[in-house]
């Protein structure tokens, strides 16, 4: 870790020798277009051939992204072989890719369409046979179109990296190289969570979420009664659609902008985040008493879910039967709330808005429903919800800050619910509930620490009344894998595990806005590794802005269970609330035996 | 895993162990499968995965990018067409488009009645006797279109005569 | 076998080795010896069934004491093969067919006498040559890397030894690493498998890295198609390589060898596998190898049909079960390659030639060759020339005596077009370059490059137009995939080449198609990306006529390109017979018999040759 003196353009700099050019020339001010290369090159390193310089006494051009600075380097950018070559290299990616880019939902977001403008590449360049296309769109959670690819291999590495399943990979070779699950399957056919971590890297419209905006056109066309309700951690991104910078708290001009979309209703989904700890700490309290199974594991985490029915059947009898909180909501919206209000369930149309792309799967699950109506009807990530928003023509800037979610019997919510979409939240607004059932007394702030040096796993101890409960959370399955196989193997220390999909809890879910350093100019170079932290700050600082902070307080919750539910795991709460799981997932569906 | 017969998971089983004291063998494991049990498709791909931890999607990827590897099972005689260099300024296009007329089939494919499965190969080495053919190892020397008849021919009197 | 303890025993086996070797070749012994050529060219002409004869009649007709036979590796005059060579006499009988070995049994090896009939006749002077190296294919060739093959029986590491394997080894392990770097540094051997970087250069950077771990490592994934020098090296002499590899090992301080050979060849595996496995046996291959404190192993890795794996940085990811894409370089191999650690990969050719330098001295290596490039080369001469195989020559040797006075020239009577080098990676060379001395550098001036040793002749009746394509599509089945500008340019350009072989190419396809070669050189991620439109750049360099009359004219001037053929009866020579109308499949041709000459409506005309095929007056032509 020395430093070394390089030129670029002619310019003298100094730079560490650890970084590559293209790391160095971004430090020093030069952004060298580039598609392929992603976070310390993970990704089919190099194969973009997009980012090419050239470097003085080096035989022929060479890909930035993956050649080391060292000292005396000269490195020119603007020369016109290098810029040509760009050009040519982008050109010939756009000769093999399916150009409809105005109906192109990554229109906007679309690293290929910003580097064509950067290199300034032109029309109808080598035009010739284009790959076959294989477009999946079975999956409700994610779609894979092979025309838009352009085999940079970020995907692959994401799901390998953070869910360490890798269900991505490529296949053939040359020009008939496609990337995709095994056997070219769909998603739904493979053992793939939908937690979309690989639809956060695509630089291209080749994987994006599966849209439901036309399905709620369609709900409000039909004259049905829309409700809308709002996952805690789509507040903390949802401001960086509109230019905002990350850690923005966009809570107020959120619910600002869902009150102008029409909607019948629009409530927080931190009410249905309340309803969950009541029953889920409830669950445990009497999992502890009873000598019932332990660990308990949380289950508000639907790509958790799918990886624990594929790869970890064995802890389904650890699992919470309790539902997500908005599938919670939403079956207490057409039953609780329709009866109060004298409307028909099967007139309500419930949207969740969600920070995932998993929930699109999760509300069509056959479980997910009581008496033949679906408790949530449609799933919009964050990312559609603000195209909803921009298609309305509505200003952001000018939106009020003085607005508050529907106050109508699901309106209430407390700080504890809010943390949800934080890893470590829903364990913290577990305990507080449960620690108050056992001693009466508030809980304080929990302190995690990090588990044999794995940042991805953390373990707690907390004392109650004299027992310790051992607690230990995780997110991403790469780091979950480690508790999993305690559980299994039955040597678990823990009471409680809450375990999420997605690395950082939902506040990094695969519906967030795109973190792409090319489209945030006003953000630090190192925002990749900065931006959870800021975007989970936001929750915490809402947290502690509630004046309720514990869902056992809310007092909508208590009428609830006061009014209709009776109590916690109530035979109706059971009915309404909880769930149960797939034992015999196929992995591989329909092979020939 | 449950697609697989006892006896086909006993044989990939063994082959994985039989390799395990080398470094990345994946490439090793997936040729003797492909030899000794003729084919890697899918479900055998599974068990492999379960059995090294190697990701399916990855296995598959290596099992598509070499040639020799195959997803289905070939046929009973294997019929490479050498497309080298030397053998293709000699004709053997000519020998290839033969076969392809007399079998019915295109390079890559396999005879419906499963005996026969047709390939072109990227030179065995035998350019002395251009064009050469390879068929299950033995390799034929100075091939023209007018043999292709009789060595098809040959084939398929072995057959009958097993019958 | 025993078990070698010391360097003494090892001197001791050696020269006991050379004698019993001596005595079999030079007659000391009293009997004959015969061997015979088991190069896979051979044993498909049946080579192995006239061992097995030979050995059969040996056995019946009890002449144990009087005669012995083996197999022995590639001899290089494949057109001529199999071969069957009697010691001590020195005779070498070509063509041999099973028929011919109990003739050979009864009159050469109990009679005594020379079967004339079966002895290669010159085909200038027509006298018949009994002495191998009088042939004139051989007269001019320097066996260093084929050194030993169609000599020894390459199952018998005995016969290796004795043939002077180890002492190479030997010589190295009483010089230090840092030696042994500058002997093969001062030999100026260049990597033989296309590259032509300096050897000794490689081994340098290896050599420098601090690491327990580091590892040699031979290609033998001879993709060119068209080339056969390393299955041929490692089919007959499989010691002379792995003794290499050893000495490669030493020097950079590694501790194992892993083999990498393609699957398509079988024998040259499985005669690596019994050297090694003999060579373990008596404790030449395994921990302080007799007694030196050098440790070091050998292992086998097969390819599995991919020519990109004979990419350094494609073939460390095969090694390593992963699909084989090449890597960006730097790090280099030499830094950071197998399993993160340092390698050397070098060409078997370049490990050959390893054995024979540190065993003969550097000084006789460069004292052979160019200035710069020294040595010899093994050449794979191939396509339209009378004396097709394996050649080795020294570097410097020109073209012409390379095609004409090796070669034997072009049959049948047609004229040269050109020579392709350095295979889909390379480019031609024409008549005006005949008088070139081969070596690295004369050929790259030339526009083509020494590639693995791959040399196809190609005459007057060859398209260059259809070479460029045949190699396009070639490169586009090969190419991994990795990168845009080799994936998508190589595609493009090759759907240009089938447009215009298909007669509907224009002008500006040619520029296109320039573009596009430029693109993919300059882009590339690897060597196969980057040098994947030589042979387009070279053709279009050398026959700018060729590809207008393909475009402008949509004319195939050497009558290749089956769209662009036109079928003519030749009124003057035909007869009326109406022999090629009856057999016409789709009734082009029309006439009246003993009439009128017959004509071919070209609008129905397949192009399928038949005609021309049948008709014995050579009435209808190709135009």
């Amino acid at each position: 870790m020395a430093l070394v003196n390089i030129k670029i353009e002619g310019k003298s700099y100094q730079v560490d020798d650890s970084l590559t050019v293209l790391q160095a020339c971004r430090k020093c001010g030069y952004n060298i277009p580039s598609l392929c290369s992603w976070q310390d090159g993970q990704c089919s390193l190099a194969s973009c051939r997009v980012c090419l310089v050239e470097v003085k006494g080096a035989r022929g051009l060479v890909a930035s992204c993956a050649y080391p600075v060292n000292e005396g380097m000269e490195i020119s950018i603007s020369s016109p072989k290098a810029m040509e070559a760009r050009r040519t290299s982008v050109e010939l990616i756009l000769s093999n890719h399916q150009k409809n880019c105005l109906q192109c939902d990554k229109n906007g977001n679309c690293e290929l369409l910003e580097v064509s403008r950067m290199v300034g590449a032109r029309d109808n360049k080598y035009v010739g046979v284009q790959s076959p296309a294989t477009v999946d769109e079975v999956a409700p959670g994610i779609v894979r179109n092979t025309a838009k690819c352009i085999l940079c291999g970020r995907c692959i590495e994401a799901c390998k990296r953070i869910q360490g399943i890798g269900i991505l990979g490529f296949e053939n070779r040359g020009f008939k190289t496609i990337v995709a699950p095994a056997q070219n399957r769909s998603f739904a056919s493979s053992p793939c969570m939908q937690c979309g971590q690989c639809v956060l890297v695509c630089p291209t419209g080749a994987l994006m979420e599966h849209s439901e905006i036309a399905n709620v056109d369609k709900a409000m066309k039909d004259g049905k009664f829309v409700v809308c309700q709002v996952a805690p951690a789509v507040r903390a991104t949802i401001a960086e659609e509109f230019g905002e910078k990350i850690g923005t708290n966009g809570t107020k001009k959120m619910i600002a902008a869902l009150h102008r979309l029409g909607f019948n209703r629009v409530f927080d989904v931190n009410f249905g985040a309340d309803l969950t700890i009541m029953e889920e700490g409830t669950e445990l309290l009497e999992r502890i008493k009873n000598g019932g199974v332990l660990p308990q594991i949380t289950s508000c985490s639907p790509g958790w879910i799918n990886y624990m029915e594929y790869y970890y059947p064995e802890v389904i009898p650890n699992m919470s039967t309790c539902k997500s909180p908005h599938q919670m909501q939403g079956a207490i919206t057409k039953t609780y709330f329709a009866k109060q209000h004298d409307l028909k369930p099967e007139d309500i149309y419930v949207v969740s808005i969600m920070p995932c792309t998993a929930k699109k799967y999760e509300k069509s699950r056959k479980e997910m429903e009581v008496d033949g109506i679906r408790d949530v009807d449609a799933v919009l990530t964050t990312r559609e919800l603000a195209r909803m928003i921009k298609r309305s023509g509505i200003n952001w800037d000018k939106l009020p800050l003085d607005e508050e979610f529907d106050n109508d019997l699901l309106g209430q919510y407390s700080g504890a619910a809010v943390i949800f979409g934080v890893t470590g939240g829903v364990m913290e607004a577990a305990l507080r509930t449960a620690y108050h059932e056992l001693t009466g007394k508030e809980y304080g702030k929990i302190v995690f620490d990090s588990i044999r040096g794995l940042e991805g796993v953390r373990e707690a101890s907390v004392d109650v009344n004299g027992t310790t409960l051992k607690v230990a959370i995780a997110s991403g399955m790469k780091n979950a894998k480690v508790l999993l196989e305690e559980v299994k193997a039955g040597k678990s220390p823990y009471a409680f595990i809450e375990i999420m999909g997605c690395p950082g809890g939902c506040i990094n879910g695969g519906g967030q806005p795109y973190v792409k350093p090319m489209f945030l100019p006003k953000e630090d170079d190192n925002i990749l590794e900065t931006y959870r932290a800021k975007r989970a700050s936001v929750l915490y600082s809402e947290d502690e802005r509630q004046v309720i902070r514990q869902s056992h307080n809310n007092p909508d919750i208590i009428k609830l269970y006061k009014d209709f539910l009776g109590k916690p795991l109530s035979e109706l709460s059971e009915k309404l609330l909880h769930t149960h799981y797939v034992s015999d997932r196929e992995r591989y569906p329909d092979l020939k035996k | 895993m449950a697609h697989l017969q006892a006896h086909a998971v006993k044989q990939i089983t063994e082959i994985v162990n039989r390799y395990k004291d080398e470094e990345t063998p994946l490439m090793m494991i997936l040729e003797a499968i492909q030899s000794e049990y003729g084919y890697i498709p899918l479900e055998v791909q599974e068990l492999v995965s379960s059995l090294t931890g190697i990701p399916v999607a990855e296995i598959y990827g290596v099992v598509t990018f070499y040639s020799f590897f195959s997803l289905k099972p070939k046929g009973k005689y294997v019929i490479g067409v050498c497309l080298g260099t030397a053998c293709y300024v000699k004709g053997s296009q000519l020998v290839m488009d033969k076969f392809s007329e007399l079998l019915g089939i295109k390079p890559g494919e396999t005879t419906d009645d499963g005996l026969f499965t047709l390939d072109a190969l990227r030179c065995i080495g035998a350019c002395g006797i251009a064009p050469a053919i390879s068929i299950n190892g033995k390799v034929y020397p100075k091939m023209d279109p007018s043999k292709v008849i009789a060595v098809v021919k040959e084939y398929r009197d072995l057959e009958k005569g097993a019958q | 076998m025993e078990k070698i303890k010391t360097e003494k025993e090892l001197k001791a086996k050696i020269e006991h080795c050379a004698s019993c070797l001596d005595a079999k070749f030079n007659g000391k012994d009293g009997k004959k010896h015969l061997v015979v050529c088991g190069g896979t060219g051979c044993v498909s002409s049946h080579s192995g069934e006239i061992l097995n004869r030979l050995q059969q009649l040996i056995k019946e007709k009890h002449l144990e004491d009087k005669a012995t036979v083996n197999q022995v590796g590639c001899f290089g005059f494949c057109s001529q093969g199999p071969f069957v060579k009697v010691f001590p006499e020195d005779r070498l009988y070509r063509m041999v067919k099973v028929s011919d070995v109990d003739r050979i049994i009864e009159e050469d090896v109990i009679g005594g006498k020379c079967i004339t009939d079966l002895l290669y006749e010159d085909p200038v002077t027509h006298e018949k040559v009994e002495r191998q190296d009088d042939i004139n294919f051989y007269k001019k060739q320097k066996r260093i890397a084929l050194n030993g093959c169609s000599m020894i029986n390459p199952e018998e590491i005995e016969e290796a030894f004795g043939f002077g394997a180890f002492k190479g080894l030997l010589r190295a392990l009483s010089m230090t690493q840092q030696e042994v770097v500058d002997e093969v540094l001062a030999s100026g051997l260049r990597g033989r498998g296309g590259a032509g970087f300096p050897t000794g250069r490689k081994w340098q950077f290896a050599l420098n890295q601090v690491n327990d771990d580091k590892y040699v490592i031979c290609n033998g994934d001879e993709g060119d198609p068209g080339a056969f020098m390393d299955r041929s090296i490692l089919e007959g002499n499989p010691v002379g390589v792995i003794e290499g590899m050893m000495i490669a090992g030493y020097a950079i301080g590694a501790k194992n060898g892993y083999f990498y050979v393609r699957a398509e060849y079988p024998i040259a595996v499985s005669r690596l596998r019994i050297a090694i496995a003999k060579l373990e046996e008596i404790g030449l291959l395994g921990d302080n190898i007799f007694g030196s404190g050098f440790s070091f192993r050998c292992h086998i890795r097969l390819g599995a049909g991919a020519f990109v794996c004979g990419e350094e940085t494609a073939l460390l990811n095969s090694i390593e079960g992963k699909r084989g894409m090449p890597r960006p370089r730097p790090p280099f191999p030499a830094v950071k390659g197998l399993w993160g650690k340092p390698s050397i990969i070098n060409n078997v050719e370049t490990l050959a030639d390893v054995s024979w330098i540190l065993r003969n001295g550097a000084d006789k290596f460069a004292a052979i060759g160019t200035e710069k490039s020294k040595g010899t080369k093994v050449f794979a001469l191939g396509g339209k020339v009378n004396n097709v195989g394996l050649v080795e020559v020294p570097m410097g040797t020109t073209l012409r005596e390379l095609i004409f006075d090796i070669g034997g020239g072009i049959p049948n009577g047609k004229k040269f077009k050109a020579i392709q080098t350095g295979g889909p990676s390379g480019g031609c060379l024409t008549e005006k370059d005949l008088d070139v001395e081969i070596d690295f550098d004369s050929l790259v001036a030339r526009g083509s490059m020494m590639g693995s040793g791959g040399a196809i002749v190609m005459d007057e009746d060859n398209c260059m137009v259809d070479v460029a394509k045949f190699y396009m599509e070639f490169i586009c089945d090969e190419s991994c995939g990795k990168c845009s500008p080799c994936r998508i340019g190589t595609k493009r350009m090759l759907e240009i080449l089938n447009k215009i072989t298909d007669g509907k190419g224009e002008p500006s396809d040619l520029v296109e198609l320039q573009e596009l070669a430029d693109a993919t050189k300059s882009n590339s991620l690897c060597a196969l990306g980057q040098t994947a439109a030589n042979p387009i750049l070279s053709t279009m360099k050398n026959f700018p006529d060729e590809y207008q009359a393909h475009v402008v004219d949509h004319k195939c001037p050497a009558h290749v390109c089956k769209s662009m053929l036109k079928y003519e009866i030749n009124p003057d020579k035909c007869k009326k017979c109406s022999l090629c109308a009856r057999n016409c499949p789709v009734k082009a041709i029309s006439g009246e018999v003993g009439k009128t000459p017959f004509v071919i409506d070209s609008s129905k005309c397949i192009k399928c040759g038949l005609c021309m095929t049948n008709c014995h007056f050579g009435a209808v032509e190709k135009k």
